[in-house]
C-alpha cells in the first residue's frame, strides 16, 4: 500500500513539473488571476470557487489533456536509483549497440564534410540569407546542388545492424532449441502472440463497426457510419483526449481528423512560436514546399531535444569552431538533435494532406515524431521500437505461417529484408493514402506502432498464395512490390480475428 | 531509498546443484548469495535495493533468533518474487528493484544476516546475479515524510479522530509535501533541453561532429 502511494507521488511529481514549464501553466495563471474579478469568486471559498470556474469554462478539461498527453508520451519514472540511461533504454547491451550505431553516422558524416570540404554548420552569407526569404515558398523547385551528397545512411544499413545485435548473456549456440528463432533478429524481447493482440487491438474485431470496412460503398450508413459521424462530432464539441483516442480506434471520419488528431496529440490551436528563420506569410501550396519548409524547421527546433531523455539515442554533439573540448561552446548538431536517414521526409508528407496551414501541419509532424516515428530508427528493447517490431513481425509468420517462413527462408528470401522498409517508413509511401491514413488512426488510438509488424504479417498471409510459388528474393520482391490496391483494415481484421489458429 | 545505508558485505554466490557438479550437464539454476553485516549490530530493516541481472525469481531468508549455542534456523521473508514475468526474454532482467519491510513474511527488526537465493529456470541465459545491493535500516523520521500514525499501524482498533470543520486535512498536507519535494527533485535533474541552446551569441560556425 505504501509502495502504491509512493509510486503514485513519484508520477504526480514528474508531471507537475512537466506542466510547470508549459504554455498551459502560464494561462491557467493567468486565467486564475483574471477571474478574481468575477462576482462569483468570494475570499472564503476562493479555491473551491475557482476550481469551479476552471470546470465551467474549459479549463480543467485542458489540463485533464494535458496530463493524459503527459502520461501516454513519457514512461513512468523509473527506479529513484537508475540513472538516466537507464530510463532510455534498461539493456546494456543495447544502448551499446546505439552507441555504436551513432558512432557510425558520425563518423560517415565527418568524412563527408571532410571529403567535400564544406563545414559542418557556417552562418549563411548575407546574400544567400535574402535570397532564401524571396525563395522561401518555392524552395521545393530550386535545390542547391546535392548531387555529390550522399544519404547520411539508408534503412537496409540499419537492418543490418539489427540482425547483428546480440545479447552477451545469452545462449546464441547453433544447435537447435525450442526457442530457436529462425528469422534475422535474434535478442529474447518479449512480443505478443494472437491471442495478446486480439485482446490489445479488441476493438478491430468482427463484431465491432470499423472505418475502412463499414463505410463501403455497399454498406448502408445507417448501420455504423453515421452513428460513427455523430460521435465523432460530439468527442470534438467535448474536446476530451482521452475519449478521442478511444473513439479513432474504429477508425476517423476524413473530414473529422485533421481535429481528432490535434486533440489526441494535444496541439492547442494557437500558432506557437517555432523558431522559423523566415516568415510564412501567403504561399503556393506545393506538397514539395512544404516539406521542405517542415524539415528545414524541425532540424533547427531545439525543442525536440526534450524527448531525448526517454529516446535511447543521443543528439551528436560538436563545437564552436576553435573552442574543440570546451563544454561552454558546446552545442547540438543539427539543433534538433534528430540526423534524417533516406526516406526520412515519408514522415511528413501523408500530414500534408490533412493540414492546410504550416504551424499546425508542423506541431503534428513534430509531435508524431516524438511520440512514435523516433521509436522506428533508433536500437531499444521497448515494445514499439524498430527491434521488437521486427521481432513481432518475425514471430507472427514463423508461428502462424510456418510453410511459408521456412519456403522464404529456404529460397533466401528472409521475410523481414522485404518488410523492413514497410516498418521503418510507416507504411508511408507503400499504401494508398487514404489507407495509410486509416492505419495512423489506429497508432494514435492504441498508442503503439505494434500494428505495423501485425499489418506486415498479414500482408503477407494475404499474398501466401503467390509467395509458396516464387523461388528467389526477386521474385518474391516481385510480388510484394506493389501494396497500393490493398484495404489494410480487412486484412488486419481478418489475420488477426479470422485466421484459424 | 529511505533510511540510512547499512555497510555490508556481500559474499561470493554459491551455486545449488543436485548430484555431482563436475559430470552434470547445464549450467546451475539457483544461487545463494549470503550478505552479511560486519561490526553492526542487529537492525530493523527498511529497504532492500538491487540491480537485477536476469534472475528471475527472488527469495529471501533471515537466521531465526535463537538461544546461543543451538544452529540458527533460518525462515523464508520473500518467497518467488518474481523479477521477470518471462524467464526467457528480455523483461525484468536488468531492472532496479527494491523490496520492502511491509513485503515481507516476517519480522525484520533484528536482522544480522540475509541470504539471498535467486532462481533462474531458463537455459537461455548464460548467468545470472544481482548487483550492487544496498540495504538500509530506519532512518530518523522527517517530517515531511511521516505518515500520520493510524495510517501507518492499520491493526489498531482506535478510531481516526474526525476532523473539525473547515479544518484541512492533515494528511493531504503532509502529501502534497511529499510531492512538492519530489517536484523539486526532478526540477534539479539532467534535461536536454537546457543545453539545447541554438547558437552561441549568433555563432553556429561547426567544423566536425564529435565523438565522445
Amino acid at each position: 500500500m505504501l509502495q502504491e502511494e509512493s509510486d503514485l507521488s513519484l508520477v504526480i511529481a514528474q508531471i507537475v513539473q512537466k506542466l510547470k514549464g508549459s504554455n498551459l501553466y502560464a494561462q491557467l495563471e493567468r486565467q486564475a488571476w483574471a477571474c478574481l474579478q468575477r462576482p462569483e469568486i468570494r475570499l472564503e471559498s476562493l479555491k473551491e470557487d475557482i476550481k469551479e470556474f476552471f470546470k465551467i469554462s474549459g479549463w480543467e478539461k485542458k489540463l485533464q489533456n494535458a496530463v493524459y498527453s503527459e502520461l501516454n508520451v513519457y514512461p513512468l519514472p523509473s527506479h529513484p536509483s537508475a540513472p538516466p540511461e537507464h530510463l532510455k533504454e534498461p539493456l546494456v547491451y543495447m544502448r551499446k549497440a546505439q552507441g555504436s550505431w551513432e558512432k557510425r553516422i558520425l563518423k560517415s558524416l565527418n568524412s563527408m564534410c571532410t571529403e567535400l570540404s564544406i563545414p559542418l554548420a557556417r552562418k549563411r552569407p548575407v546574400g544567400e540569407q535574402k535570397e532564401l526569404l524571396n525563395k522561401w515558398n518555392e524552395m521545393g523547385t530550386d535545390e542547391p546542388d546535392l548531387s555529390l551528397f550522399r544519404p547520411v545512411y539508408a534503412p537496409k544499413d540499419f537492418l543490418e545492424v539489427l540482425i547483428n545485435l546480440r545479447n552477451p548473456n545469452y545462449e546464441n549456440g547453433d544447435s537447435l532449441s525450442f526457442r530457436t528463432h529462425l528469422g534475422l533478429i535474434q535478442v529474447p524481447l518479449k512480443v505478443k502472440d494472437i491471442p495478446e493482440l486480439k485482446e490489445c487491438f479488441v476493438e478491430l474485431g468482427l463484431t465491432t463497426g470499423q472505418l475502412g470496412i463499414d463505410d463501403s460503398t455497399q454498406v448502408p450508413p445507417e448501420l455504423f457510419e453515421n452513428e460513427h459521424v455523430r460521435i465523432g462530432q460530439k468527442v470534438l464539441v467535448q474536446q476530451d483526449s482521452a475519449a478521442a483516442q478511444q473513439y479513432i480506434r474504429q477508425g476517423s471520419p476524413t473530414a473529422l481528423r485533421a481535429e481528432l488528431w490535434a486533440l489526441i496529440l494535444n496541439i492547442s490551436s494557437q500558432p506557437e512560436d517555432v523558431k522559423l528563420t523566415a516568415s510564412n506569410d501567403d504561399y503556393y501550396f506545393v506538397f514539395e514546399d512544404y516539406l521542405y519548409q517542415v524539415l528545414l524547421c524541425f532540424s533547427r527546433d531545439t525543442s525536440v531535444l526534450g524527448h531525448f531523455a526517454y529516446n535511447s539515442a543521443s543528439p551528436p554533439k560538436s563545437y564552436i569552431r576553435g573552442k574543440l573540448g570546451l563544454e561552454e561552446y558546446a552545442v547540438f548538431y543539427p539543433p534538433n538533435g534528430v540526423i534524417p536517414f533516406h526516406g526520412f521526409s515519408m514522415y511528413v508528407a501523408p500530414l500534408c494532406f490533412l493540414y492546410h496551414e504550416p504551424y499546425k501541419l508542423y506541431q503534428i509532424f513534430r509531435e508524431m515524431y516524438v511520440r512514435f516515428f523516433f521509436r522506428l530508427h533508433s536500437i531499444s528493447s521497448h515494445p514499439s521500437g524498430i527491434v521488437s517490431l521486427c521481432l513481432l513481425f518475425e514471430t507472427l509468420l514463423q508461428t502462424y505461417l510456418p510453410q511459408l517462413f521456412y519456403h522464404l527462408r529456404e529460397i533466401g528470401a528472409q521475410p523481414l529484408r522485404i518488410s523492413f522498409k514497410w516498418m521503418v517508413r510507416a507504411f508511408s509511401g507503400y499504401l494508398a493514402t487514404d489507407q495509410l491514413l486509416l492505419l495512423w488512426d489506429r497508432i494514435l488510438g492504441y498508442n503503439s506502432l505494434e500494428i505495423l509488424a501485425v499489418l506486415a504479417a498479414a500482408v503477407f498471409a494475404f499474398r501466401a498464395v503467390n509467395l509458396m510459388e516464387v523461388t528467389s528474393l526477386a521474385a518474391a520482391e516481385a510480388v510484394l512490390a506493389d501494396l497500393s490496391t490493398l484495404k489494410v483494415m480487412p486484412l488486419l481484421q481478418i489475420f488477426l480475428f479470422a485466421t484459424v489458429t | 531509498m529511505s533510511g540510512l545505508l547499512v555497510p555490508c558485505h556481500v559474499k561470493s554466490t554459491v551455486a545449488l546443484k543436485v548430484g555431482d557438479m563436475r559430470t552434470s550437464q547445464g549450467r546451475p539454476d539457483v544461487l545463494v548469495v549470503d550478505v552479511t553485516f560486519p561490526n553492526v549490530a542487529p537492525f530493523e530493516l527498511q529497504e532492500i535495493m538491487f540491480k537485477n541481472y536476469y534472475t528471475a525469481f527472488l527469495s529471501i531468508c533471515v537466521p531465526q533468533h535463537t538461544p546461543l549455542h543451538t544452529p540458527s534456523k533460518w525462515v523464508t521473508c520473500l518467497r518467488d518474487y518474481c523479477l521477470m514475468p518471462d524467464p526467457h526474454s528480455e523483461e525484468g532482467a536488468q531492472e532496479y528493484v527494491s523490496l520492502f519491510k511491509h513485503q515481507m513474511l516476517c519480522d525484520m527488526t533484528r536482522v544480522l544476516e540475509l541470504r539471498l537465493i535467486l532462481q533462474q529456470p531458463s537455459p537461455l541465459w548464460l548467468s545470472f546475479t544481482v548487483e550492487e545491493a544496498q540495504i538500509y535500516q530506519q532512518g530518523p523520521k522527517s517530517p515531511s515524510l511521516t505518515f500520520p500514525k493510524w495510517l501507518s499501524h492499520p491493526v489498531s482498533n482506535e478510531q481516526p479522530v474526525p476532523s473539525l470543520e473547515g479544518l484541512p486535512d492533515p494528511r493531504v498536507s503532509s502529501e502534497v509535501q511529499q510531492i512538492w519535494a519530489l517536484t523539486e527533485m526532478f526540477r534539479a535533474s539532467h534535461s536536454y533541453t537546457r543545453m539545447g541552446r541554438f547558437d552561441m551569441d549568433g555563432c553556429y560556425d561547426l567544423n566536425l561532429l564529435s565523438y565522445t
